[in-house]
């Protein structure tokens, strides 16, 4: 039998090809390289959003702070650079210190305080959305040529398909997530975490570290995805990205990765974001649906794979082997 | 010879205090390698607690652990294990979202070129596995396989990591008979290699089977070290219950007990209680005796449909019934009083009146729901002929001792007035004086002619208030005394013996 997290995984990569296919064989002109690469421009800052969520999900918390996150990165960013001579490179480290720094604040609470993740970042989500509002309620333009030099890195593949630098940061960030997770001590840790904290404890996992990590990885990764936003859109706007922290969790799901934690895989996410992706392009392509439809067939869509994953659940621990058959004799 | 060996493991004189009450009292214990050590007593004597404060889980008050003739001091079971002590617990304490080589290497995983080695690691985890003569896949989630083998990948952790002694805290409660064998192989592999297991169970004759010697608590106290060559089952039995030899005076009186009420035949559940036969008459009460895992709770929870029969009948006053659930055996007038009370008994928020009257209202659905006044009588009348001591009914339960929580919980089942109560450890953890009250009014009720099933691990207590004593050993009802037959000694015999014959 095949191992149950790695059968969600393909059920997910099946479920996008199939619905390429479907798309494509209604829509020809959606096998181009152009809607490949609209696809990932699109949706970067989801991406990069979900990434995070993926590490915070796996190790059985939740983080409903990114959403807020990205708006106040926008904001911050844009109201930096109209006010101030700083150079947009030097804004983005700072920015990035302070999103890991408020996500490692939150993971510290969440730890030494005990509290459940879900009413901590949900104070953090209304912290950081009323910061934003703060540094301004307009929606502020960001005119810096560096903004522009960003915009203009395009690889222009055969078939008239541009692919964006954000685009690129995105598939990055998940590859270097990969390699976190899975070749590192700590990607263990996270895994080990999402199943049991106490046995994980036991078992000599640094939780304290751990969790603070995961957060910060979170916050860190929020403010990367305001950035790209914040590039995505040449603007800051505190009403921006409302909501944009179910949209992460959605994807984590339909990639995956149990929302109790421990197991899933951050490439799963990435699928799941492609196929969010593929919905809107679908309705795009079609002209006639409302947008709305969407989130309907998101609804579906994460309704199916929290049953699947009932499923497989059970399905791993009804075959389990006896000892018998495994030992051999001695 | 052992006694020439040098040990490895040797703890003196530790103390161990909670909120003022002794938990242990100046315990020893010595491991020399080799050897199985059982350590043994009923539930409440400290082997938890030593295990805890060996291994750094609790900080001990005092006395000294040497191992390897070096003192040591660890502040936590990680700390522990590096020192060279590992423990097992009973639930597998290992990670079953992981493969088996992530829960065999998780902290310690094979590196190359500052990432993980997971070929390496897969390796290395077969050859370690092959070694406790287990050849499974450990690409594969830990949850695939079974509790026993689970149970050897933990022990297989717990040795790499430590290596000189090992604590296996109740590692067979939940195998059955052929995974038990698995593990007691692994053991037997270890302590050839020179290593020291503790073997901590309630199944003496796995302890017998296994172990080499044993060390007995009770109380807190060590009540004996034997090697279990010299001794019989019988004498380990009468060492943990500690049970005196002057005679209890018995004072449930030759009195005739009425007609039968509840009767059953081949009643049982597979893998908890094996089919039993038992009759119950009004104004008797009935004793379950036996150690630890015997079947006593089990034979409770059947009974009142907590978990249901799947075989076996029952008849209630002659008409044939179906006990499948709390719900019906309460509308048949039955009750049960739990053995974990703040775990299935009490609702510790709620206050006292509101956990009196819960059966009661439960019985009558929650659409009729109970008048106030009536409410206040009933509350009011069972505070006063149980003398439940409270500020006041309105007061949380959780706030009362121990004694008190057990009395309301008890004037929760006599509010419904019922036919037959079920008690299960009816003095646990209670003091002295609620205690007796208990017993009292035990006597009292079987008096005003209801029929009592009563089970504890008290001997002295089932003597005073049985009609007549089941004794249970083994999950099977083994022997049944009555009349003159009830004694310490005759239920402490049936128990260490298993003797069937009447």
């Amino acid at each position: 039998m095949m191992r149950s997290p790695r059968l969600a995984l393909y059920i997910t990569m099946t479920t996008f090809v199939l619905a390429f296919l479907i798309s494509a064989s209604q829509y020809p002109s959606m096998l181009s390289t152009r809607v490949v690469a609209n696809l990932l421009t699109d949706n970067a800052f989801l991406g990069l959003t979900a990434v995070g969520m993926t590490f915070v999900i796996l190790s059985g918390g939740i983080d409903l702070s990114v959403g807020s996150v990205i708006a106040f990165s926008g904001v911050f960013l844009a109201v930096i650079l109209r006010d101030t001579s700083m150079h947009p490179l030097v804004a983005f480290v700072l920015l990035l210190m302070v999103t890991t720094a408020f996500g490692a604040a939150m993971g510290s609470i969440i730890h030494y305080l005990e509290m459940p993740p879900f009413i901590v970042t949900l104070a953090g989500m209304f912290l950081m959305r009323g910061l934003a509002y703060v540094l301004s309620t307009d929606s502020v333009p960001i005119t810096h040529p560096f903004y522009d030099t960003i915009q203009d890195v395009v690889w222009k593949a055969p078939g008239g398909g541009r692919f964006r630098l954000i685009g690129g940061i995105m598939i990055l960030a998940y590859i270097v997530a990969m390699i976190v997770l899975h070749k590192t001590r700590f990607g263990r840790n996270v895994y080990a975490l999402g199943g049991s904290a106490g046995t994980a404890r036991l078992m000599g996992v640094p939780i304290a570290r751990t969790t603070i990590t995961i957060y910060a990885i979170g916050g860190g990764l929020a403010g990367l995805a305001g950035i790209v936003y914040s590039i995505y859109t040449s603007a800051g706007y505190s009403l921006a990205t409302v909501g944009v922290e179910l949209d992460a969790i959605a994807a984590v799901v339909i990639g995956g990765t149990l929302l109790s934690g421990g197991s899933g895989y951050v490439a799963g996410t990435f699928f799941g974001i492609l196929i969010m992706g593929l919905i809107q392009t679908y309705i795009v392509f079609d002209g006639t649906l409302s947008s709305w439809w969407t989130k309907i067939v998101i609804g579906g869509l994460l309704f199916a794979f929290i049953m699947l994953q009932k499923a497989l659940g059970w399905a791993t621990t009804k075959g389990r082997r006896p000892a018998s058959e495994s030992a051999t004799q001695s | 010879m052992e006694t020439q060996m040098k040990p490895i493991l040797r703890a003196k004189g530790i103390d161990k205090f909670f909120a003022g009450a002794i938990a242990l009292d100046k315990v020893d214990l010595t491991l020399y390698p080799g050897e199985v050590h059982a350590l043994l007593g009923e539930n409440g004597a400290g082997k938890s607690t030593l295990i805890k404060s060996l291994t750094g889980a609790y900080h001990r008050d005092g006395g000294t652990i040497e191992l390897d003739g070096a003192q040591i001091d660890p502040r936590s079971p990680v700390e522990s294990q590096a020192l060279g002590i590992g423990t097992v617990y009973q639930e597998v304490n290992l990670l079953e979202n992981m493969s088996v080589s992530d829960n065999l290497f998780l902290g310690w995983q094979p590196m190359k070129r500052r990432l993980l080695d997971h070929r390496e690691m897969h390796r290395r985890a077969r050859e370690i596995l092959k070694g406790y003569g287990l050849d499974i896949d450990p690409t594969q989630l830990l949850s695939s396989y079974s509790i026993a083998i689970q149970q050897v990948v933990a022990i297989a952790r717990a040795v790499e990591l430590s290596g000189k002694v090992l604590i296996l805290d109740e590692p067979t409660a939940s195998l059955d008979r052929e995974e038990i064998e698995l593990v007691f192989s692994v053991v037997r592999n270890l302590t050839s290699r020179g290593m020291a297991v503790v073997f901590i169970t309630h199944f003496l004759d796995q302890v017998f089977e296994l172990c080499d010697r044993a060390t007995v608590l009770r109380n807190g106290c060590v009540v004996g070290e034997r090697k279990l060559a010299d001794v019989s089952q019988g004498d380990i039995v009468e060492l943990m219950l500690g049970h005196h030899l002057e005679a209890t005076k018995r004072r449930a009186k030759q009195s005739s007990p009425g007609e039968t009420i509840l009767s059953m035949k081949g009643f049982g559940k597979r893998g908890m209680i094996e089919p039993f036969d038992l009759d119950l008459r009004e104004g008797e009460v009935v004793g379950l005796a036996g150690l630890l895992g015997s079947g006593r709770t089990e034979t409770c929870k059947v009974i009142f449909g907590v978990v249901s029969a799947d075989q076996g009948s029952a008849e209630l006053s002659g008409k044939s019934i179906r006990l499948s659930s709390p719900r019906t055996a309460l509308e048949h007038s039955l009750g049960l009083c739990p053995e974990d009370r703040k775990t299935d008994g009490i609702v510790g928020d709620l206050s006292v009146r509101e956990n009196i009257i819960l059966s009661l209202q439960a019985r009558q659905g929650w659409t009729r729901p109970l008048k106030r006044s009536r409410i206040n009588q009933i509350v009011d009348e069972y505070v006063k002929a149980l003398d439940i001591r409270l500020a006041s009914p309105n007061m949380p339960i959780r706030l009362l001792s121990g004694g008190n929580q057990q009395k309301a919980l008890l004037a929760r089942w006599l509010a419904t007035e019922p036919d037959i109560l079920i008690l299960d450890e009816p003095t646990r953890g209670i003091d002295v004086g609620a205690h007796a009250e208990i017993i009292d009014l035990i006597e009292r009720l079987r008096e005003q002619g209801m029929a009592l099933i009563v089970a504890s691990s008290e001997m002295e207590e089932l003597v005073a208030y049985s009609t007549r004593v089941v004794v249970l050993r083994d999950r099977r009802q083994v022997r049944e005394l009555r009349g003159e037959e009830i004694t310490t000694d005759r239920i402490v015999k049936s128990i260490s013996q298993g003797e069937t014959a009447a």
